[in-house]
């Protein structure tokens, strides 16, 4: 049983191939707009706009109780009905990003609570203001205590985009169990996709501890 | 939406808290197990318990699910839908949990197992009347967090075809060509479920005012 598993995938390793490159990219992708939009959200909630704060906190709070896959479908389903038509693989890629983007303002939120107000103050003193107090003052430290949750938020993008299979993105979990539906070959299939979801995970906990380090050692 | 749509939505919710409370149920005191094995270095089993963790913790739920839904079978293992569903979530969150029992053992003080064992306290004991009640309560938000993700990821059961919140919601959109209402409706069911884990939460926290560790 196992060893025609291994035999079939070895045939079917340019398919296998194909969904884990698709997985890297959808998730790369996701990631860097999600990175974007969170730090936009994010100078949005700092700003000490008292309307743009309270809106945007219930809008985080009401995405974080959302299931991944319940908004999923609410963009692939749902935007249509106001007339924008986009494709399968762009609706997933949107999804991600929205969501994870929420995340990612509220974690940069946390790091920034935590930041301690006398280098704010500083910086205000040497008159930054804004964009340069937010990019040169706030954001480096922020982001370098962020970097293990966003390293988190990283694995838990990889995890949502499985959910893509439910709208038919071509992705790791979508090859798996199109070669375990032909061939019938579930065990060898999905195990395979497993173990290249870990070595995913684990290159991003490589990556993030390789960075808290080198931040140590530069500081 | 009619009124059997709305029942429909109901018994949608009922099936996703019964799976994802199940799983809990479940996987909660087996991650208690595993990081009791770490805490203690279990010679052997330290490591292959550090690596199962590792594995599950990297795993989505769908491609899990499917897994142990269409695998088990060709071992002669049939399992029902629902049985796997809750499997899938329980194995996930087993292995958060055990990080989160395992993040406040290691917090633990050492002075009062000290003085529990130089009282001559037997192991078991010392376990269940000075280390659990105290490591329950530190871990406490921690693991009301990890049981709202839980519910987050519960409607990953809905591939292999158990009809929860969310696969009701969809298949009432399918049906009226509306689709939007029906996940609106699941939407605001979500939000009740997890809010009342939230607030159980802030009760149970209320209950009793001495901090962890006190």
């Amino acid at each position: 049983m196992i060893p025609r598993g291994i035999e079939v995938l070895w045939e079917q390793r340019d398919a296998i191939f194909y969904g884990f490159v698709n997985t890297i990219a959808i998730t790369a992708v996701a990631a860097v707009c999600a990175g974007f939009l969170g730090l936009l959200l994010f100078a949005l909630l700092i700003s000490r706009v008292r309307t743009i704060e309270v809106a945007l906190t219930w809008l985080i709070d009401l995405m974080r109780c959302v299931p991944f896959m319940l908004f999923c479908y609410m963009i692939y389903y749902g935007l249509p009905s106001f007339g924008i038509v986009i494709g399968n693989l762009t609706a997933g890629i949107v999804a991600l990003t929205l969501y994870n983007a929420a995340y990612i303002a509220e974690l940069l939120r946390g790091g920034y609570a935590a930041l301690p107000r006398d280098g704010i103050e500083a910086g205000h003193a040497f008159g930054f203001h804004g964009w340069r107090l937010l990019t040169r003052i706030i954001l480096p430290p922020v982001l370098l205590s962020s970097t293990p949750m966003l390293g988190n938020q990283l694995i838990q993008i990889i995890k949502d985009s499985a959910f893509l299979v439910i709208i038919a993105v071509q992705e790791l979990t979508f090859a798996a169990n199109s070669i375990q539906a032909t061939y019938y070959v579930p065990f060898a299939s999905f195990v395979c996709a497993i173990i290249l979801y870990w070595l995913l995970c684990l290159a991003v906990e490589a990556g993030v501890r390789a960075v808290v380090v080198k931040a140590e050692t530069q500081r | 939406m009619g009124r059997g749509d709305y029942l429909a939505l109901a018994a949608g919710a009922a099936n996703t808290i019964a799976v994802s409370l199940l799983a809990i149920a479940i996987g909660n005191p087996l991650g208690l197990g595993l990081a009791l094995i770490r805490w203690g270095k279990v010679r052997g089993l330290d490591g292959i318990v550090a690596a199962l963790v590792s594995l599950l913790r990297a795993t989505p739920s769908v491609t899990l699910v499917l897994l142990i839904y269409f695998a088990l079978p060709t071992i002669g293992l049939e399992v029902p839908r629902f049985a796997a569903g809750v499997a899938t979530l329980a194995l996930g969150t087993m292995a958060y949990n055990c990080e989160i029992w395992r993040a406040v053992l290691l917090a633990f003080p050492t002075d009062q197992l000290d003085a529990a064992r130089a009282f001559g306290m037997p192991r078991a004991l010392r376990f269940r009347l000075v280390i659990l009640p105290q490591i329950a309560r530190a871990a406490l938000p921690a693991l009301v967090n990890e049981m709202t993700l839980i519910i987050k990821v519960s409607p990953a059961v809905a591939v292999i075809g158990v009809i929860e919140t969310t696969r009701a919601a969809n298949r009432i959109g399918a049906a009226t060509y509306k689709p939007i209402p029906p996940l609106l409706v699941a939407l605001a069911m979500y939000v009740v479920i997890i809010g009342a884990f939230v607030v159980v939460q802030r009760m149970l926290e209320r209950w009793r005012p001495a901090g962890p560790f006190a």
